[in-house]
């Protein structure tokens, strides 16, 4: 990834790499959270970015404190030097109607199809199809030129992009190759017909090196385990994955010295009483008590994230460090993540 | 449990050991967002529920990697295994849902073995069994209706999937169930010249020929005959999962709601809260996982914050001065989350609350799991 200067135009800006960001990361860990501000920090300098998010949950409208968002892309943010993040959240009962009228014009059909439950039965039942009709979404953003006639439409390359990047905010972890990996998914299905094709046009975009998939960790076992367990399933079906995001890093206070010391319960109880004493704290005694079995458990967590991050370390993959907010993020924390982001040349 | 006690009062505690100890609940269903550490309060109530002289089994469904290990489970596997809890009167058992297999065994359960190799064999089917949304939900519920059914089992206690939302596994059964018997399903099962389809007309011609332009000729005719060999078996499906669904009210069964004292995860509890309520489902309490405490409880963030700082400026006793910091993040954690638990209880009152402390490190063997189960209970 490269940083976008401000000055370059949309169609100059074709050749950056990756157009696609696909974001996951185990449930807790903050990946809708980091979304938005990679979405923000794309957005920086004059970008056009769509956020899309495909699970229902409305955190998009909760994190940038809009009302639900409709199935249609609606700006949520502008950012300074004229960018802009959209917003989109993908509904695949939805996005199968458009899919019908675009294709075949069949809106009537559609409308018989929901009578019928076979928009439950296509989107829910048939497997893969909820998948490929949610990443046909995202990857159809991606191709997309200013002036398409229809969405969907050929990918004419005389027209600049509508989007400069798109940033999906995806399944957890767990399931991410499984929901990139459209071919595999509708490949039981659909040997023939539009969904087929549909879903090699969508691979086509997952699979080219225009995307990549983030993974966000915390500094803590099982979500680093899945990240390293993610970052192996995606690349064993063929795609790219781009970073990882650490989140919810703590700055450190307390010297090596003094954490070697508090994890051996060797801590200067005299120094803590002294300190509580001078800034004129009650009953130090017991306050230089309390502190250090705080700093001891303190120093184990340290240990713990130490090793975390060495396995961490283990991958070949860009690692960005984003620092542990005061809980319920808002804009000005998603401004925070993404300038930390850009900080570190992750965009 | 009062209702209707006032803002910012303490919770009824939860007491999770009688309830473990009581030897009328049979089952414990364990449920909650993502990420929230229900796979490991499960493993944990069934450690102490061993401990207190029950005879667990743990149901698990996709545990991390060395919480699996902990327990002596290596790879999906459809029997409970024993688990060894040296010094512990009962007999802790545990397992890992196999989801394919489970819905295999059913199958074969309850159609004759020439059409349950039709449907086994059926790619449709296949790609039900394996990756339908709600099908490891299913499952789950459909494992906890056999083992209970068994009589074998002293104790079940469930780990429900981790689920797009906590309440997908409530609907799972009941969505499956609808897409089986749906109407669409009737009408492409229908042989083409059959009465229904020209009683029906070109309505359901068209239907048949847009779901076959959507989907491939073949995959509905992998469709229509997996449904065709389905049928006879169908009833036997939809009698159990509604035998399933009435076993999740009937008492015996205790629901717990796991959450961390976290936004999302509190409003993820609330909603399963009231939709328990509303299916008329037995809640005992609600665990409340990760809870940071503080070890100079006397002393707010603030306050701590700004003795800090007047150490930090005099330049002298630095090492107290980076406790404070220290004990300044701790006192905020902690004074945010008591005041999302107050702000849960305030809108739940009459749901019993029990606490685990936040570790500084993973569970990941049965000493950490033993340790969290007897905090719970006391």
């Amino acid at each position: 990834m490269r940083h976008k200067l401000p000055e370059v135009s949309a169609r100059e800006r074709d050749g950056d790499p990756v157009r696609l960001h696909v974001v996951t990361g185990k449930g807790g860990t903050g990946k809708t959270t980091l979304a938005a501000a990679l979405a923000l920090a794309l957005a920086a300098g004059g970008g056009r970015v769509l956020l899309v998010e495909v699970e229902g949950r409305q955190g998009i409208a909760q994190l940038f404190g809009t009302p639900p968002l409709p199935y249609e892309e609606r700006p949520v943010a502008d950012t300074p030097g004229g960018g802009r993040v959209s917003a989109l959240a993908v509904d695949a009962e939805a996005a199968l109607l458009e899919y019908l009228e675009i294709f075949y014009g069949m809106r009537r059909a559609g409308q018989a199809l929901t009578r019928f439950g076979a928009v439950d039965f296509a989107t829910t039942i048939a497997p893969g199809m909820r998948d490929v009709l949610l990443t046909g979404k995202a990857t159809e953003a991606v191709r997309r030129r200013v002036g398409d006639r229809r969405r969907g439409g050929r990918d004419t390359p005389a027209a600049p992009h509508v989007y400069d990047a798109v940033v999906l905010d995806a399944p957890p972890t767990g399931r991410v190759a499984q929901f990139l990996n459209v071919n595999a998914e509708v490949a039981g299905l659909a040997r023939v017909g539009p969904i087929r094709n549909h879903a090699d046009k969508v691979m086509e975009t997952i699979r080219s090196p225009r995307t990549v998939v983030h993974f966000v960790t915390l500094l803590e076992e099982m979500p680093v385990q899945e990240t390293l367990d993610g970052v192996a399933e995606v690349r064993a079906v063929g795609l790219r994955a781009g970073s990882v995001l650490v989140n919810m890093v703590r700055a450190e206070h307390v010297a090596a010295a003094d954490l070697d010391a508090a994890a051996a319960g060797a801590l200067d109880l005299g120094a803590l009483e002294r300190g509580a004493k001078a800034a004129g704290l009650d009953r130090p005694d017991a306050v230089a008590r309390g502190l250090a079995a705080e700093m001891a458990d303190h120093a184990r967590r340290v240990r713990a994230e130490a090793e975390v991050r060495e396995r961490l370390a283990g991958i070949d993959l860009p690692r960005y460090e984003l620092p542990l907010l005061a809980p319920g993020v808002d804009r000005a924390g998603l401004d925070t993540l993404a300038g930390r982001l850009r900080a570190q040349g992750a965009v | 449990m009062s209702a209707g006690a006032p803002d910012g009062a303490a919770p009824a505690p939860f007491d999770v050991g009688a309830l473990l100890a009581d030897r009328a609940t049979r089952i414990v269903v364990c449920c909650g967002s993502g990420g929230v550490g229900k796979t490991t309060t499960a493993a944990a109530l069934g450690v102490r529920a061993a401990e207190l002289g029950r005879d667990p089994v743990v149901i698990t469904v996709d545990p991390a990697r060395r919480l699996a290990q902990a327990m002596g489970l290596t790879e999906l596997d459809n029997t409970p295994r024993p688990v060894p809890l040296p010094g512990a009167p009962g007999r802790l058992h545990a397992m890992m849902l196999d989801m394919k297999r489970t819905f295999d065994e059913t199958v074969e359960e309850h159609a004759d073995p020439e059409r349950a190799r039709q449907i086994l064999a059926n790619p449709f089917y296949q790609a039900l069994s394996s990756s339908f949304s709600g099908t490891q939900e299913y499952m789950a519920m459909e494992k906890l209706g056999q083992l209970r059914h068994s009589g074998d089992w002293d104790l079940i206690i469930v780990d429900t999937p981790p689920s797009r939302s906590a309440l997908d596994f409530l609907d799972a059964p009941e969505r499956l169930g609808r897409f089986l018997d749906g109407r669409l399903i009737r009408f492409l099962s229908a042989p083409a010249r059959s009465g229904a389809f020209r009683l029906l007309g070109a309505g359901v011609g068209m239907v048949t020929s847009v779901v076959s332009k959507i989907v491939g000729a073949q995959a509905l005719r992998d469709v229509q005959s997996f449904v065709s060999a389905f049928d006879a078996v169908f009833g036997g499906f939809q009698e159990r999962a509604e035998a399933t669904y009435r076993l999740l009210q009937a008492p015996g069964t205790a629901f717990v709601v796991v959450a961390a004292p976290e936004d999302d995860a509190l409003r993820e509890a609330s909603f399963f809260v009231d939709r328990l309520r509303a299916d008329r489902m037995p809640l005992a309490g609600i665990v409340l996982n990760r809870v940071h405490g503080t070890a100079v409880p006397g002393l707010g963030a603030d306050a701590a914050a700004a003795a800090a700082r007047a150490l930090e400026d005099t330049g002298e006793h630095p090492l107290a001065a980076a406790a404070l910091r220290l004990h300044t993040e701790r006192a905020r954690v902690h004074e945010r989350e008591a005041r999302l638990r107050d702000a849960f209880t305030a809108t739940h009152p009459e749901v019993p609350a029990a606490e685990v402390p936040a570790r500084p490190e993973d569970v990941h063997d049965l000493v950490g799991l033993a340790e969290i189960g007897r905090g719970l209970t006391g």
